[in-house]
């Protein structure tokens, strides 16, 4: 997989990311992952990769379990089971808690705070110690200013609005260098400007640092803005795939349509008990290709990066054809 | 640095920041500690209504209470010296239940515990705080008693500091603990009745305890604060640390260090 990073990665920047071993794993390698909640099960037995230095979208409905399994990946959720490796670790092992980033989807800082004893505190049980003390500052400073929050620095969090405190609680993830972000809705309830920043931002973390990112979202369009996608509905993962995949498999000119086509479709087998969905896709990607290849002129600033990396990741791709058929 | 578009969000690109060293996740940290005991107390700091009326409280009811026992000073000896170390365990039992419930409901909690952060460091630092604040509260209401309302005590005012550290302490375990089976802060507030009003009848404040029915006589044996009392009867009666002194801080420590674990074992890292 890593053959396959965007070429926009500056050369010399490369290393940081590669450990010794040279086949890394992928970020996240879920087999048979299943998750209860109290009488519910939440995911039913997932088989997923998420690979590294791109940013896969974790989409779906609310309720489809997409916290929990991002919970289950940074290691706080209980009731887990089958096989889930992390940075090439279970999930949850301690050697972990300083290479993941996590955003829960509620801002969970000190509301009786401000933005930077708030960093401060975070980034002093990360990186502890009287030594690495400038070290924090320059990662708190970095940290704030990533999330376009300098001016506010000394305002309580408690003070701040919603979109405010939420990007307060995406700094404590950014501060040290985690190989895995893993961001709950990091963008709900902002602006159009800032959402945009903050995908920029996203984009050059994992161009800059090589990090890889798992995001979730419910709207669609930022799906758009993803290397890869995983849809989920209902605990299952309806596709995995580019988001241009994505649109050519299902003749979708948005993501959006495609997964509607997608829900339609696992609906309909769960249905009849039958698979003739595998087909009825297919069959539309025929008539409608050409509207998918059209449709992304009309937005095509905004998602500029992953559409031109998208097509030189076709190993990826090939794998979304066979998840749809053992369904 | 990179050739990606420029972000608006900051002047500075997201370029590799300084690396940690290798994580540390030793049980106890002393630095995470001290940085947790740092930020909790930063968090009281910004709300200075609630410490002053953590200090003043137990200031205004001794004063009150010594001119209610205005003609029996012998009674306010006994009752204002029991009260200087209850008075340290129910507020820290109430400031801390809210307190962790809140970073349990939060969010802060999990993302703590996602964190290389030791359980114990998380408890450590937050006796660390509340045992800070509690010196402040306890120093200065003994020091009222003893220099202005003429309490009368015979051995050392600095053994009664003791006692009501070591009494703060407890509360801030028992808060912490009892903040795990409290879904809100209306159940929170309702477990101190639970908690402390138990013993608080049973700890020889009202009568003394081997007075009671011999069951609740020992029941009362078993509650931390009847030796909290005993102790602080001791100081109040005899010069010296004496042998039952020394046992009663024993036990008030003992406890307050066992429920802390207790506390401890409350977190979990993985929740449904």
């Amino acid at each position: 997989m890593m053959n396959f990073k965007p070429d926009s990665r500056p050369p010399g920047e490369n290393t940081t990311q590669a450990p010794p071993a040279p086949p890394a794993p992928p970020a996240v390698q879920a087999e048979n992952l299943t998750v209860v909640r109290g009488p519910r099960t939440v995911l039913r037995t997932l088989d997923f990769t998420v690979p590294r230095g791109q940013i896969t979208g974790l989409l779906g409905p609310s309720g489809c379990g997409k916290s929990t399994l991002m919970r289950s990946i940074v290691g706080t959720q209980d009731k887990v089971t089958g096989t889930l490796d992390v940075l090439g670790r279970p999930a949850g092992h301690p050697a972990l808690r300083t290479r993941i980033g996590y955003v829960t989807q509620a801002p969970s800082v000190y509301d009786d705070l401000t933005i930077r004893q708030n960093l401060d505190y975070f980034a002093a049980i990360l990186d502890p110690g009287r030594a690495a003390a400038d070290r924090r500052h320059e990662n708190v400073t970095r940290a704030i200013a990533d999330v376009d929050l300098t001016t506010h620095a000394d305002a309580l969090a408690g003070n701040l609005s919603g979109g405010q405190r939420n990007r307060v609680s995406l700094a404590v993830a950014l501060l040290g260098t985690p190989e895995l972000l893993v961001l709950d809705e990091p963008t709900v309830g902002l602006d159009p400007v800032l959402r945009r920043d903050l995908w920029n931002l996203f984009h050059d973390i994992a161009a800059a640092r090589g990090a890889t990112l798992l995001i979730s979202s419910h709207v669609m369009d930022e799906a758009e803005r993803c290397h890869r996608l995983l849809l989920m509905r209902e605990g299952e993962i309806l596709a995995d795939a580019t988001p241009e995949a994505l649109r050519t498999r299902t003749g979708a000119d948005t993501v959006e349509t495609a997964f509607l086509h997608l829900v339609d479709a696992a609906t309909e087998t769960a249905r009849t008990k039958e698979t003739p969905t595998k087909k009825t896709p297919t069959k539309k990607t025929s008539t409608k290709k050409t509207s998918a290849k059209e449709a992304p002129t009309k937005e095509a600033p905004t998602k500029e990066a992953p559409t031109k990396e998208a097509p030189t990741k076709k190993t990826p791709t090939k794998e979304t054809p066979t998840k749809e058929t053992s369904r | 640095m990179t050739t990606t578009t420029p972000t608006t969000t900051g002047t500075t690109t997201p370029t590799a920041p300084a690396p940690a060293p290798a994580p540390t996740t030793s049980a106890l940290s002393l630095s995470r500690t001290t940085a947790t005991a740092a930020r909790v107390l930063r968090q009281l700091r910004h709300d200075p209504r609630t410490i002053a009326l953590l200090v003043l409280i137990p200031c205004v009811m001794l004063f009150l209470l010594r001119y209610v026992f205005d003609g029996s000073p012998r009674t306010f000896d006994n009752i204002g010296a029991s009260l200087l170390g209850i008075f340290p365990l129910i507020t820290m039992f109430l400031v801390t239940s809210i307190a962790t419930l809140r970073e349990r409901t939060s969010g802060t909690l999990e993302r703590l515990l996602a964190m290389p952060l030791g359980k114990g460091d998380l408890i450590a630092g937050y006796a660390l705080a509340f045992g800070t604040l509690a010196i402040i509260q306890s120093a200065l209401a003994t020091g009222l008693a003893v220099w202005f309302l003429d309490l009368d005590v015979t051995g050392s005012p600095w053994l009664l500091l003791l006692v009501a550290l070591l009494d703060a302490l407890l509360g801030t375990a028992l808060g912490l603990f009892v903040s795990a089976f409290a879904a809100s802060e209306f159940q929170a507030v309702q477990f101190m009745p639970a908690v402390i009003f138990p013993q608080l009848l049973l700890c020889g404040l009202f009568a003394p305890r081997d007075t009671m029915h011999p069951a609740l006589e020992a029941v009362s044996d078993v509650l931390p604060m009847s030796y909290a009392v005993d102790g602080m009867n001791e100081v109040l009666t005899h010069t010296d640390m004496t042998a039952t002194f020394v046992r009663d801080v024993l036990i008030v420590g003992g406890c307050a260090f066992l429920v802390l674990c207790l506390g401890a074992a409350t977190l979990r890292r993985r929740t449904a």
